[in-house]
């Protein structure tokens, strides 16, 4: 009885920490979007949403709104089954992988040995959502969207697959509180510099793999009107974008955690360390992640989409070889106890 | 708790993979068969092989069934055809299934699991163990396994790939050199008269 009791308060307390990390990261996802209009707006010099609230602040809001109270039209020769669980197959795995994230020293809800590569497994399994909308829609457009889209996730996985056995023959180990932990000592023992390629690589891979722009040709307004989500309207469609949006952020805070330090201070090992000590490690995980979220923002706004064959080319040819490559340089560094990051 | 969780993971993944091959829809089986996956990854999971429930939902979830689908998305299968030749089939596919039950029956029958060694006994975490075993005491077997998957992916390439007078490729690093004075050429032209 008292067994069944302490179980009930153990899942409670999961439930609980569930919405501390689901909440707070679906307002971030919402102010992101916001983010992203204003940050384009002023590259563009234009003034971005400023109307709803003060500086436009609810505008997000306001978009939510609307499209909850939008009609959802679903297409008659479609798979009416999966044309509305491939949005909840979108954004479910989006959500599952913060499971493992630390945001600072021990605040993590799994702290799991196979953290990064239960991410892995969570970030491949996103694109079920894609392909299965593009299926289910019966629409030429939105299939071609899927079938770009999936040929596209299928190539960078390999690669940023490889940037992660980087990292982890670095540090030693799979989970991500260790992996951050293994970076301690200062700015310069992060793995971004002895990882530099493979950081890169990284950064470029996850851009393709969350089908952003220059990569977003699954959307491809320009060819294939708007791709995989173009027969979807309303609640469902804003379901695709908040997993756009919510898998932004989880690469971004991968990259924090894996090539910056994630909740480390950038002023250890300086004079300074002591003057900003009082602020706590989650302040700079979150600085840290936003710097990759605002590059995200910066790319969309600079480049032209890039064309599907030289995506494919990228991805094969450029970042396989060069992923491959570094890894054996990291197995001799590994070896040979190379200080300060392999020792 | 656990047998609760066991008993729930185990029904899906039964339920499932009957689906598999009961349902019409080549899609909806290939979707049965992910769901499978997954349930057998929990059940691993209860049975403390972290490693290999992630490995499995990775590899298999991730990346082959994708490809799959890929596949079976871009097939027009005629769903009633399908379903011809049930009862001439029948005989051969009974046959072959008995043959695959009393193997397995053999198999695992045979197994005698030591109860001590499973679970209480395990302190070192999954993946390490895993590690250690494949790179000490099975790393010729583990080496030959890699080799043959490599033998067979070039043999794939080799059968499929056409000669170089069939494909029309692009060379990038030709399309990156081209300049303005390349495709751009300024004419002059004497303006026309006005009327």
């Amino acid at each position: 009885m008292l067994d069944t009791l302490y179980e009930l308060f153990e899942l409670g307390k999961i439930l609980f920490f569930i919405l501390l990390i689901t909440v707070p990261l679906l307002v971030s996802v919402a102010y992101l979007t916001y983010a992203e209009r204003k940050v384009i707006g002023y590259i563009q010099v234009r003034m971005g949403p400023n109307r709803v609230g003060p500086k436009g602040l609810l505008q997000p809001i306001a978009d939510a709104v609307k499209l909850m109270f939008k009609e959802i039209i679903i297409p008659t020769s479609s798979d009416r089954f999966l044309f509305i669980i491939a949005p909840v197959l979108a954004i479910a795995p989006a959500l599952a992988a913060w499971a493992v994230v630390p945001f600072s020293d021990g605040v993590v809800l799994a702290d799991i040995n196979v953290g990064l590569i239960y991410i892995l497994a969570m970030t491949s399994i996103g694109v079920y959502g894609i392909i299965l909308a593009g299926w289910a829609s019966n629409s030429k457009y939105a299939f071609l969207g899927a079938m770009r889209s999936a040929a596209q996730v299928v190539a960078y996985e390999i690669a940023m697959g490889f940037t992660l056995v980087g990292v982890l023959m670095s540090a030693g180990s799979l989970n991500l509180s260790e992996i951050v932990l293994a970076q301690q000592g200062s700015l310069l023992h992060w793995y971004w510099l002895p990882l530099f390629p493979l950081f890169i690589v990284y950064f470029i891979s996850a851009v393709a793999e969350t089908n952003r722009a220059p990569f977003d040709v699954a959307e491809g307004e320009s060819e294939i009107v708007a791709g995989f989500h173009v027969e979807y309207s309303g609640m469902l469609f804003a379901v695709f974008f908040l997993a756009e949006y919510a898998n932004m952020i989880l690469v971004s805070a991968l990259a924090a955690l894996m090539f910056l330090g994630g909740w480390l201070s950038p002023f250890q090992g300086t004079f300074l360390e002591p003057l900003f000590a009082f602020i706590p490690g989650m302040v700079w995980f979150v600085l840290k992640t936003g710097f990759f979220l605002f590059l995200f923002l910066w790319f969309r706004a600079t480049f032209p989409r890039y064309r599907y064959d030289q995506i494919m080319r990228l991805g094969w040819k450029v970042f396989i070889p060069v992923t491959l490559v570094w890894i054996i340089l990291v197995g001799i560094a590994v070896m040979a106890d190379i200080p300060p990051w392999f020792a | 708790m656990t047998k609760i969780i066991f008993y729930l993971f185990a029904l899906i993944l039964v339920f499932a993979a009957s689906r598999v091959i009961t349902v019409r829809n080549p899609v909806h089986a290939a979707l049965f068969l992910v769901l499978a996956f997954f349930s057998s990854a929990a059940v691993w999971l209860l049975l403390h092989a972290e490693f290999l429930a992630i490995a499995l939902v990775l590899v298999y979830v991730g990346a082959v069934m994708v490809l799959f689908l890929f596949v079976v998305m871009m097939l027009d299968i005629n769903i009633a055809r399908t379903r011809e030749g049930f009862t001439r089939y029948l005989p051969v596919g009974s046959f072959v299934g008995v043959l695959i039950l009393v193997e397995m029956v053999l198999v695992v029958g045979a197994w005698k699991t030591d109860e001590s060694a499973t679970l209480s006994t395990v302190t070192a975490p999954n993946t390490e163990s895993l590690g250690n075993l494949l790179y000490t005491v099975y790393l010729y077997p583990f080496e030959i396994a890699a080799a043959i998957l490599l033998v067979a992916m070039v043999a794939a390439i080799a059968l499929t790939m056409r000669t170089k007078r069939q494909t029309k490729a692009q060379r990038p690093e030709q399309q990156v050199r081209v300049r303005r004075e390349d495709r751009v050429r300024l004419v002059n032209m004497p303006a026309e008269p006005r009327d």
